[in-house]
């Protein structure tokens, strides 16, 4: 059982919003970005994962275990940060500690100190006075202190400075040396999951576009931009997304290699960030 | 052991860095049994994706250039000096070869080539 985490047919339905069919499953030892513009349903996948709200359907599995039956013991293996704090602010960090810690059956007090001293954060400070990098390396130390196998993050660098950021993403590295353990985090921040995430699932309007590792989305997406005598009817079906000016067009396509057969050296191909897969398939045609 | 990886390149990570370590072989700056950084800890220092260095490990592999032994790492194989470098004189037999059909076009000589080719040598420019 290589897999960490394992969602299958998943659905929700709100008033206004509907979660269909979401499927995707996580490697241990790999860390999953999830995408996806405000709204798309990022924040109530997780919810759901963490049963936080209920499904209406489908099937959600944790350490091969399912995520109900076996709550307690999936939970008490998974680390979960996210992008607002959850401590009581007007106590210490050293007394927040306290407090959290009993519920966990692993807590490993060595390792949560390591963790303070390694992140720079004061024990004695009260949680309101951390900055809010500080507060989610507060929960990230807490959550390494249990030995979660899985972390999953709602967030974590909105809202933080691109240093910062950079710094999380040094610590995320250092996480999965250990090859056992896997994170997840959803984020509108693309850039940070362009250096390191294996794996990114896209979710837009509550649906699934994809879930791939990075390198497949990488080797087929390409970024085209060409004179617009190149674009008709036909042609137009290689692109997800295209965006058309007075001198040209620029348009994302999936399968890259087709696209360079069909237009020859007309045309420029270059390679798209996450963030032009993002915009170009949500903004569409 | 240099790596250095340009996210402005067309050629996907992987292959940089099976090329980079490639070239480390031939020129035995990474000589036969040298142990490799896990897949993890060159993602680490490369900043780049796991599935990425796996790849990139998994086609050295394939080539014969490094072994993997589970549970100790991978390491640089055996024998493949030889081999490479015997694959290398034959790309540049190839572009020899271009060069005299390109030259035959032009009416070239044989001496003309050659001190073109001196010239070049000589300066050192690759």
């Amino acid at each position: 059982m290589n897999n960490i985490l394992e969602v299958s047919n998943l659905s929700k339905e709100y008033k206004d919003f509907k979660l269909k069919n979401i499927n995707f499953s996580l490697e241990k030892g790999y860390i999953m970005g999830f995408i996806g513009p405000n709204g798309a349903g990022k924040s109530t996948t997780i919810k759901l994962m963490m049963n936080l709200v209920n499904k209406d359907a489908g099937e959600i599995k944790v350490f091969g275990l399912d995520y109900l039956q076996d709550e307690k013991k999936i939970k008490s293996r998974i680390g979960f940060v996210y992008d607002e704090s959850h401590y009581y602010e007007e106590l210490t960090v050293e007394k927040n500690k306290k407090i959290i810690a009993p519920f966990y059956r692993h807590w490993d007090e060595n390792t949560f100190q390591e963790y303070l001293n390694r992140f720079d954060i004061d024990p004695k400070k009260k949680v309101k006075q951390l900055s809010k990098g500080t507060k989610m390396k507060f929960s990230l130390a807490v959550a390494l202190s249990h030995k979660a196998d899985l972390i999953i993050m709602d967030e974590p660098t909105s809202g933080l400075d691109p240093i910062f950021r950079r710094e999380i993403l040094d610590i995320l590295y250092s996480i999965i040396q250990d090859e056992t353990k896997s994170i997840f985090f959803s984020t509108h921040i693309t850039t940070d999951l362009d250096k390191v995430a294996d794996y990114i699932t896209f979710i837009d309007n509550g649906s699934i576009v994809f879930s791939k590792s990075k390198d497949e989305i990488l080797d087929n997406y390409g970024l085209v931009k060409g004179g617009l005598d190149l674009l008709n009817d036909k042609t137009k079906d290689f692109f997800l997304g295209l965006r058309k000016n007075a001198f040209g067009f620029e348009g994302l396509a999936g399968n890259i290699h087709e696209v360079r057969k069909a237009f020859n050296n007309n045309i420029i191909i270059e390679k798209p960030t996450l963030e032009d897969i993002m915009v170009y398939t949500v903004r569409g045609r | 052991m240099k790596i250095l990886i340009s996210n402005a390149s067309e050629q996907p990570i992987y292959e940089q860095i099976v090329d980079q370590i490639k070239a480390l072989i031939l020129r035995n700056e990474l000589p036969e049994g040298e142990s490799l950084p896990s897949i993890r800890k060159l993602a680490q220092e490369l900043q780049i994706s796991v599935i990425t260095t796996k790849r990139a490990y998994e086609e050295l592999e394939r080539e014969g250039f490094i072994e993997t032994v589970r549970g100790k790492g991978s390491f640089i194989a055996p024998q493949n000096r030889e081999l490479l470098k015997e694959k290398k004189l034959k790309i540049i037999e190839e572009k020899l070869i271009e060069v005299v059909e390109e030259s035959r076009l032009l009416d070239l000589t044989f001496e003309e080539i050659l001190e073109m080719l001196k010239i070049l040598y000589d300066e050192g420019h690759f």
